[in-house]
């Protein structure tokens, strides 16, 4: 964990970034590109990735992925572990810059912006594009301080008041707003693991990004907290354009518009989620939703 | 013969024990089925060790205790009446005598016919007390080790024996480090009580004058014996808070850097070398002080036309400062590389910067910990004693001008214990009291410091 940390100093000063190229290199170990089944296209896309290689040290983990977000849809990333779906996801908000190994190559774009260009502000690119782990990781504040980090440290609120409000819609955007409206002041890690994973949800939302990563949200959480979660992404669909990680193919199926299939760092089909799971083209599709691995 | 001749010659039995239990399992297992014996060998072979040694050893250990009161009887009995009838601490002299002569040390004088009578009378009867340790010793010893030797079955569970022993040993170990501190504290409160008897404790705690030069004689000049030892704590902690003021944000700026900003390679030889400065012994840094940093502070003070003592508390307190990073800075690094990195992605993901991230999520989390790793760095300094004396002055100024020269507690218990001193006198016991106080009061600050860490460990597990 040390070692990666430090190159967060140079991703947030992007101009001096000498790691990442928009120049498409040639990969070296040369594998023949994939032609992904299905179509890659959304109708209305906010990102755009095209050609997009990872490498982590001499390991090419990302190989030629072309995939598009679109908005006002939930995208499921699904597969195998290792396969390279949360790595191709931390790719859309640079959040792999605090890997000392990892370059990326390719050009990712968020509207006609590429993301890894010298002019990008790793800053302003991730308030746009938020971020939700894993593991539910609220600040050791309260719980107020924890939705308010994000518009204070960009300077969204002009006085108390609009903070208040802020953090209020945040609160009640995330489902959480009732549960703590009387203990906005206790310590955000004193809620239960499904109120900490809103908590972070509403602190992603209140920096108002347009796109939300989701990293396998409702692995450490119980069904209960899992179905609220489901259907906070479903609600948060009409305002943002969502991108989950889930090793659940129950969920992909009941949260996704679109569903894409990675096995071994290659993107094998992506389409519509209910075409991907009712009828896969591509056998490694299939053998994966029907359970025969993974 | 020595005592260190009997144990060496314990230890050579005690081997050969090793050795022949073990070969009785080796011999015992070699025509036996594989795992017939309960044990491994060298079990068996610790297990005869241990029952050779410590019976002998506490049979050496009572002997030690018992000779020299037996000795003494038979000094006593050989003796004329006249000497046996000398007052105790008299007494005690002679004996002494005695001993040096036996052993061949320096006396004074040509030996007092009394005294080489007794001391031949000492000698002879030691001589036979040894002879009949080495013979119950070696009895003893074999004894134990044959039945030890015959113990050794396959079905004695030797490996369950000899963990227990060494479990044993373990609490011993530690022990002898807690009864060590219980002693000092007892040994340092004993000479306090003797102090407080002589001065009012409400005095000494409260009064504001220190000059512990006790009269002789009636008459004497500039002896007026006050024992006010506020004018201390005040320099104490005048100094201390110097030292804080250095160490603290030096020492913790340069904990963020090794932990949050230096890379892997940086880090590997920069932090072994903030961590020598904690190896220089403090006699060095005292040097430094005296002859470098005061007169240098001194000069700089005739420049801006300020009175600085070439002792001032500011000088003693900038060493220590220098001297008391390493500790902020190391535990400091630990507590910030503890906090877990979830909370840095949680707050990158966010868009903040680096060090949007470093003062609003980790240098919070990491807080307390941070607060233990200081008020363990102000025990420190509190208990620091070389710089202070080599820089710092001794004259008891009630002042909290740090261009002053102060003393602290530490400077005057060493001022008064230094040279020949009569244990009597209030001037010497001042310094166990003082004592007493320094040691309360580091003790109550590891205390609650050592919570304080702990309490924020739980909070990540």
């Amino acid at each position: 964990m040390r070692m990666f940390r430090q190159a967060t100093a140079e991703a947030m000063q992007p101009a001096t970034t000498p790691r990442q190229t928009t120049a498409r290199e040639p990969a070296p170990s040369a594998a023949p590109t994939y032609r992904t089944v299905g179509d890659h296209r959304a109708a209305n896309p906010i990102i755009t990735a095209r050609d997009v290689n990872v490498y982590y040290g001499d390991k090419h983990a990302i190989q030629h992925v072309n995939l598009d977000i679109g908005l006002n849809e939930v995208i499921a990333l699904i597969g195998p572990s290792g396969c390279g779906k949360s790595t191709f996801l931390r790719c859309l908000n640079r959040m792999n810059d605090t890997i000392e190994s990892a370059r990326v190559t390719g050009e990712i774009k968020l509207y006609d912006e590429d993301i890894y260009s010298k002019q990008m502000d790793v800053v302003m690119l991730r308030a746009r594009v938020g971020m939700v782990f894993q593991k539910p990781n609220p600040f050791p504040k309260s719980i107020y301080d924890n939705v308010a980090y994000g518009p204070r440290i960009h300077g969204l609120a002009r006085d108390r008041t609009e903070l208040d409000e802020i953090v209020q819609k945040s609160l009640e955007r995330a489902g959480l707003w009732n549960e703590v409206k009387d203990r906005l002041e206790e310590p955000g890690t004193g809620l239960s693991g499904g109120q900490q994973q809103r908590l972070c949800i509403a602190r992603t939302i209140a920096v108002s990004p347009e796109v939300i990563l989701m990293d396998e949200p409702c692995s450490a959480l119980d069904p209960i907290a899992t179905a609220r979660i489901e259907d906070l992404i479903d609600e948060l669909r009409q305002n943002y354009a969502i991108v989950i990680v889930t090793h659940s193919m129950q969920q992909a199926a009941r949260v996704s518009q679109r569903t894409a299939y990675f096995h071994l760092g290659r993107l094998i089909e992506v389409g519509k989620t209910e075409e991907i799971f009712t009828n896969p083209r591509h056998k490694l599709t299939e053998d994966y939703i029907t359970g025969r691995f993974g | 013969m020595s005592i260190s001749t009997l144990l060496a010659a314990l230890l050579a039995l005690t081997s050969v024990a090793y050795i022949a239990g073990r070969r009785r399992a080796v011999v015992g297992s070699a025509s036996a089925p594989i795992r017939t014996f309960h044990s491994l060998p060298g079990y068996y072979g610790g297990y005869v060790a241990l029952w050779c040694l410590l019976p002998a050893l506490a049979l050496l250990a009572i002997w030690v205790v018992v000779e020299p009161i037996v000795l003494r009887a038979a000094v006593i009995d050989s003796l004329p009446p006249e000497l046996a009838e000398l007052p105790e601490d008299r007494f005690g002299l002679f004996l002494a005598d005695v001993r040096n002569l036996v052993d061949g040390n320096l006396v004074f004088g040509a030996p007092d016919p009394a005294v080489q009578a007794a001391a031949e009378r000492y000698a002879e009867v030691r001589k036979t007390s040894r002879h009949l340790l080495l013979g119950s010793l070696l009895v003893v010893g074999v004894a134990s080790l044959v039945f030890a030797l015959r113990r050794v079955q396959p079905a004695m569970r030797a490996r369950i024996k000899v963990e227990k022993a060494i479990e044993y040993l373990l609490i011993g170990a530690s022990l002898v480090a807690i009864l060590t501190t219980i002693g000092i504290f007892l040994s340092v409160l004993f000479e306090a009580l003797r102090f407080f008897r002589l001065v009012s404790p409400i005095d000494f705690l409260f009064g504001l004058e220190w000059s512990p030069q006790t009269a002789i004689r009636e008459d004497q000049v500039g002896s007026s014996g006050a024992f006010g030892a506020v004018p201390l704590f005040v320099g104490t902690l005048l100094i201390s808070g110097i030292a804080m003021l250095v160490a603290v944000p030096v020492g913790l700026m340069s904990a963020i850097y090794l932990s949050e900003y230096a890379g892997p390679r940086m880090r590997s030889w920069a932090k072994p070398l903030l961590e020598l400065l904690a190896g220089i012994p403090t006699v060095v840094y005292g040097y430094f002080a005296a002859l470098w940093v005061g007169p240098a502070l001194r000069r700089l003070g005739d420049a801006l036309g300020l009175e600085v003592a070439s002792e001032s508390a500011l000088g003693a307190g900038l060493v220590m400062g220098i001297m008391i990073i390493p500790f902020v800075s190391s535990l400091s690094d630990d507590v910030i590389n503890a906090v877990p990195q979830s909370l840095r992605d949680g707050s990158y993901g966010l868009g903040a910067t680096k060090s949007e991230t470093i003062r609003q999520v980790v240098l919070p989390a990491a807080l307390p910990g941070i607060v233990g790793a200081v008020l363990l760095a102000v025990s420190r300094a509190i208990g620091e004693t070389m710089i202070v004396v080599m820089a710092a002055g001794l004259a008891a100024n009630l002042s909290l001008n740090p261009l002053e020269a102060v003393t602290t507690v530490t400077v005057q218990i060493v001022t008064l214990l230094v040279g020949d001193q009569e244990f009597d006198s209030a001037k010497t016991l001042a310094a166990f009291a003082l004592g007493l106080v320094l040691f309360l009061v580091t003790l109550a600050l590891n205390v609650v410091a050592l919570r304080v860490v702990r309490k924020y460990r739980e909070q990540y597990e």
